[in-house]
């Protein structure tokens, strides 16, 4: 076992390790977390197989930006955990049985000579100076600039979603502030100097 | 430059994502009050869109995009019946809009960007766009569904609309990746070279085929993946119940086309997947169709009504003859004409706060406006399959392609069950004809609302005495494309 491969199977143990823990974990804090470690171990593959941009994109956004986002909500959101299990133990004898079965003939047709080694030979090693980045970002703005182009429609469309069913107006008169108003405002608008000629009382006196 | 020319066959394309954005600005300036200029907008995209897609229409394919676009005769006339049916959509949409809350700049997006979905979806050549275009359709959907977000049906709807619509999506993905498994490519035109040549991974594809197969199950609505449909028809606003329904049927079946009969269309691959359709087709038939018979909700018996159609539909897909995908083919167009005429009907009688959605609320529609009522009658006996409207037309020529390939006992238990199904269609127009109204109040509608679906319901009886022109149409795109 060269030293590679058995980067590979650490790795791959770590994977598999963590991508079940997510679906078993019970403490959804824990599930995030677990996806973490299985996002991190699946970059290094990735950069295992030279796709070094992906490696750290995978890094950066999704264990960077999208899980810390992701286990904010967790946290924030009271999931009562109780109702979610409600019924879990009736539905388990069916749903094993239907998910043992899947899973079977699955193997069946996945375990056969199709997915072996010898169909997925280990790719040629790149030059040196070879750029990952570069490489993808051609391919993105060449040959596949129309799917990326419709991703970007795609996330369009959730950015109006979702402003259309949260986003509430406040009706008019609700008491909020105008910053640029604050800003413009000057003495003689606060203030009012109103002269008035002094007025006596018409009963001359006091209470 | 040479990665998107020519660029000319995504010009309808071009076109409606330019002005969806410039819609969503534009949108932002115009006041409550004239919120009409924004759907005049729309309208006038979606002319301007079909007209594109008539003018740059031709018969042979031309592809685009590094062969990830085809502009193909099957494409060209499924993407001028969308925008001609999302046309007619937003206008009897609009009063029930209006009086909703929801005659909003997001909704005309929406429904533009889930056209545009629609139109990639049919003119997809590769399985990534085809699955982009998916979810940009879906997306948009889910999100009109849950537009009347303070109405508990409509998010509960929505909802399951989006765990089933993810769930689909997922089998259709793992379905693409086991296609590319086998074969290294995610090209229509290649996989459809490489599986006609034979691959040496021949399970593999038959096992993504399955999955392909499933998740473009839940897509239609075919029993046994039909469970979203009849919530998701009655929670929805009838408006967009109306949209979900009718035009993305044209590009379901494009995509059904795209995958089954150019993609996996070898031979032998059209063996496996008969198999799966035929099972599919007759349950749809079958749990459709007596499903229905039970409901008094007249939305949730039109989507009982949909699984059932479905099922009509996959019949003359699984013919795998040009003449059945033809046929399959004009029975979409048929399917969508009816729904939106019947859709119509329903957004018709409601008026604001009111919800003309149980059958009781049909009773006696003579009396109150004999001219809606006929067209009503005309509508269900098309459904029905009743000569001499067009659904009998659709259903012999899908019941024919059968017949074609020996399948006649198919055939005979789809008769049957259609025979069934004519109860509830009728119990309608008895409903309508032969029982005393429950409110007096006369039917009022704006003037386009009238003139476009009286030319609906007429065109069910004028196609029904006249079909060989579409019927010629439809099986002319199909041999050109497949």
């Amino acid at each position: 076992m060269t030293v590679q491969e058995f980067i590979f199977w650490f790795f791959a143990a770590i994977l598999v390790f963590a991508a079940l823990r997510v679906i078993t974990a019970r403490n959804p804090v824990h599930a995030a977390l677990f996806l973490v470690l299985a996002f991190c171990t699946s970059a290094g593959l990735w950069i295992q197989l030279e796709a070094e941009f992906l490696g750290i994109a995978l890094v950066l956004v999704y264990v960077g930006a999208v899980m810390v986002l992701f286990l904010f909500v967790v946290m924030m959101l009271d999931i009562n955990l109780a109702r979610l299990r409600e019924g879990f133990w009736g539905y388990l004898p069916v749903g094993a049985t239907v998910a043992l079965l899947l899973v079977a003939e699955m193997a069946l047709v996945l375990a056969g000579p199709y997915f072996g080694l010898s169909e997925a030979p280990r790719p040629s090693a790149l030059p040196a100076g070879h750029s990952n980045t570069k490489e993808l970002g051609r391919l993105l703005y060449t040959d596949y600039v129309y799917p990326f182009e419709l991703a970007a429609v795609i996330l369009l469309v959730a950015i109006v979603a979702a402003i259309a069913l949260t986003l509430r107006r406040r009706k008019h008169g609700s008491k909020h502030m105008d910053p640029a108003k604050q800003v413009a405002v000057r003495s003689k608008d606060r203030v009012r100097i109103v002269s008035m000629p002094p007025v006596k009382k018409p009963n001359g006196g006091g209470d | 430059m040479q990665y998107i020319t020519p660029l000319w066959p995504a010009y309808p394309e071009l076109f409606l994502l330019t002005m969806a954005c410039a819609i969503l600005i534009i949108d932002l300036f115009i006041s409550d009050d004239n919120r009409i200029f924004t759907y005049g907008l729309t309208q006038i995209t979606l002319v301007g869109c079909a007209l594109l897609t008539f003018f740059t229409g031709n018969a042979d394919p031309v592809y685009t995009f590094s062969g990830m676009f085809v502009d193909d005769l099957m494409a060209d006339v499924l993407k001028l019946l969308t925008c001609v049916a999302v046309i007619v959509i937003l206008v009897y949409a609009r009063a029930y809009t209006a009086a909703r809350g929801m005659f909003r700049g997001e909704f005309f997006a929406l429904a533009l960007f889930a056209t545009l979905g629609m139109m990639v979806m049919i003119s997809a050549n590769h399985l990534l766009t085809l699955y982009l275009g998916l979810e940009l359709l879906s997306l948009s959907l889910y999100a009109m569904v849950a537009l009347q977000r303070d109405s508990a049906r409509a998010t509960e709807a929505a909802m399951k609309y989006f765990v089933l619509g993810a769930l689909a999506s997922g089998m259709l993905l793992y379905g693409m990746s086991m296609l590319y498994g086998a074969t290294g490519t995610l090209e229509i035109t290649e996989l459809a070279r490489m599986s006609m040549d034979g691959v040496r991974a021949q399970a593999v594809l038959v096992f993504g085929l399955v999955f392909i197969v499933a998740g473009l199950g839940f897509k239609l609505g075919a029993v046994p993946f039909h469970m979203w449909v009849p919530d998701v028809y009655q929670g929805a606003p009838t408006a967009v119940t109306l949209f979900l329904g009718s035009a993305p049927k044209f590009a379901a079946f494009a995509i059904v086309m795209r995958l089954l009969a150019q993609a996996l269309g070898a031979e032998m691959l059209v063996d496996e997947w008969r198999q799966m359709l035929m099972v599919m087709a007759v349950l749809s038939l079958a749990i459709g169709n007596l499903t229905a018979i039970m409901q008094t909700n007249l939305k949730r018996m039109l989507a009982y009504s949909t699984i059932s159609h479905m099922g009509f539909l996959l019949l003359g897909v699984l013919s795998g003859t040009i003449d059945g995908y033809g046929a399959g083919m004009f029975y979409v167009v048929v399917y969508v004409l009816m729904t939106l005429g019947s859709f119509g009907i329903i957004l018709l009688l409601t008026r604001g706060g009111f919800e003309a959605e149980e059958l009781d609320d049909y009773k006696g529609l003579n009396q109150r406006s004999p001219w809606y009522a006929f067209l009503m009658l005309l509508l269900m006996f098309s459904m029905a399959g009743i000569p001499p409207t067009v659904g009998f037309y659709a259903k012999l020529s899908v019941l024919q392609a059968v017949v074609h390939i020996g399948l006649w006992w198919v055939a005979v238990i789809a008769v049957i069950f259609s025979l069934i199904g004519a109860f509830y269609y009728l119990r309608i127009v008895k409903l309508m004809y032969f029982d005393a109204p429950l409110d007096q109040s006369p039917v009022q509608a704006s003037g386009d609302v009238r003139v476009l679906l009286s030319a609906n319901g007429l065109a069910i009886l004028i196609l029904g005495i006249a079909p060989q022109p579409l019927m010629v149409m439809c099986i002319e795109a199909i041999r050109a494309s497949i």
